[in-house]
């Protein structure tokens, strides 16, 4: 189908963006990549008024690493993200979860403020905003506001952002040089959304985890940094330790159902991931032994 | 305001200066008010890959772009690859390995074979499928296709020094 008939508004900076936001914030919709609102408008599942859009706003596009802290501008598209050298060395574990965002023709276009704004639950980089422990950088009429990734997340395409707020950057902290992590999710065909999946930020100590960050995504309606990831820490683990985080996680998840899986198959998948993730940071076969989706 | 837009852009090389309505997606631009019509459009929601064009030199789905978006910028369609010779080659071994059939999907096929083979120009057919992951063909079964850019992409290596 076709999007229903808006205004359209190209902002020439960012101030403008926001002079749009505050007269029309309620009834408009930010346009930046599109690969996540376009479709939405196609299918007639949303028809905004007004359409602000920010894609030719070239100081939000860009990754900069300054003092331990990476900064990545609101319309750095998931490609930028994967040929950027910054993101190779200090957050590698969003090169592997960009590969699985799509294609290569979203990722062309598609960009992580985009992404972040949008908070689909089923996609990638929300949930590892969770795991590398990001902050969300907005500004709004009154300033910029600093919200921190797990209290960004409302719902589903719900997220901290008022109507009047653009999204203009994310922050990571640049992961240690031994800091290891992992990326998995389960999907139908490659690049479909995912069914299940899990973004994982570690340091191993003496085969120990001294800190295990697990950001689950589809598996409710905002992604979920575990808990439970918690009782894995500076703790022998042993099958017995797995099986009873694994029973954590299952109560800190509320899998929804959907036409790809039930409740009960997502958090099958999701303690088969947290297993197989657990599994290879540690470099601990015997762990995953007997553990099949 | 949902007045019409003046865009100006560069497609297959040309000037073009229009006035479009913001709901108007790239696709249906050069569709309808080009007349290129070798850019195909399936399920309008990014899925089936099409509508691919170029958009100042990387594949983008059409339909996921709105033609006011395209203003300053430069579009590449399938007729404009085609007529400069820029992908005789990998049409050739389309045709000659029955990697297509209805047509549909062959000039979004083309479009992403060719933009593999310049950012990665001896892909092995892992690659190949990744890349051709968001196009979709209901009448090949995919192994045509993978064979023929796979062909395409040796015959070209063997042509460099």
């Amino acid at each position: 189908m076709k999007a229903s008939a808006f205004d359209y508004a190209r902002a020439t900076s960012v101030a403008n963006a926001l002079e749009l936001l505050t007269a029309h914030g309620e009834r408009a919709r930010v346009l930046a990549g599109g690969q996540s609102l376009l479709p939405a408008m196609n299918l007639r599942l949303i028809a905004p008024e007004l359409i602000i859009d920010i894609g030719e706003l070239d100081e939000l596009r860009g990754v900069a690493a300054r003092g331990g802290v990476l900064t990545i501008g609101a319309l750095t598209r998931h490609a930028d993200l994967q040929k950027s050298p910054e993101i190779a060395v200090h957050a590698p574990l969003l090169m592997d979860a960009v590969a699985h965002v799509a294609h290569p023709a979203i990722r062309n276009r598609g960009t992580i403020g985009g992404s972040l704004a949008q908070a689909d639950p089923a996609s990638e980089l929300p949930a590892c905003m969770l795991a590398l422990g990001a902050t969300i950088i907005a500004r709004g009429p009154g300033g910029e506001r600093r919200i921190a990734a797990d209290e960004f997340f409302a719902g589903i395409y719900e997220t901290a952002l008022t109507p009047q707020e653009l999204l203009v950057a994310v922050e990571l902290p640049a992961q240690p040089k031994d800091s290891m992590h992992y990326f998995q999710e389960f999907s139908r065909r490659h690049g479909d959304y995912a069914i299940v999946g899990l973004a994982a930020q570690a340091l191993v100590r003496d085969g120990r985890f001294a800190d295990l960050r697990l950001g689950f995504f589809a598996v409710g309606d905002r992604p979920l940094l575990a808990r439970s990831a918690g009782k894995l820490l500076d703790v022998a683990v042993t099958p017995a330790v797995l099986s009873e985080v694994s029973s954590a996680l299952d109560e800190e998840l509320s899998s929804l159902g959907d036409q790809q899986a039930t409740p009960a198959m997502r958090r099958h998948l999701a303690r088969v991931l947290l297993t197989r993730c657990v599994s290879s940071l540690l470099a601990r076969t015997d762990l995953c032994a007997g553990v099949s989706a | 305001m949902t007045a019409a837009v003046a865009i100006s852009l560069s497609v297959n090389g040309e000037r073009i200066e229009a006035s479009v309505l913001p709901r108007l997606n790239l696709a249906d631009f050069l569709r309808e008010h080009l007349k290129l019509t070798g850019t195909h459009i399936g399920c309008e929601h990014g899925v089936c890959g099409a509508c691919t064009v170029r958009v100042d030199g990387d594949i983008v789905r059409s339909c996921l772009m709105l033609a006011v978006q395209t203003h300053n910028a430069k579009v590449e369609t399938i007729e404009g690859v085609s007529d400069s010779g820029e992908i005789a080659d990998l049409q050739s071994a389309f045709r000659e390995r029955n990697a297509l059939q209805c047509g549909f999907c062959t000039p979004g096929m083309l479009m992403a074979a060719q933009d593999l083979l310049q950012q990665s120009p001896t892909p092995d057919r892992e690659e190949i499928r990744a890349h051709l992951s968001g196009n979709y063909c209901r009448c090949t079964g995919y192994q045509a296709i993978v064979d023929a850019v796979e062909t395409t992409a040796r015959v070209r290596a063997g042509r460099l020094p």
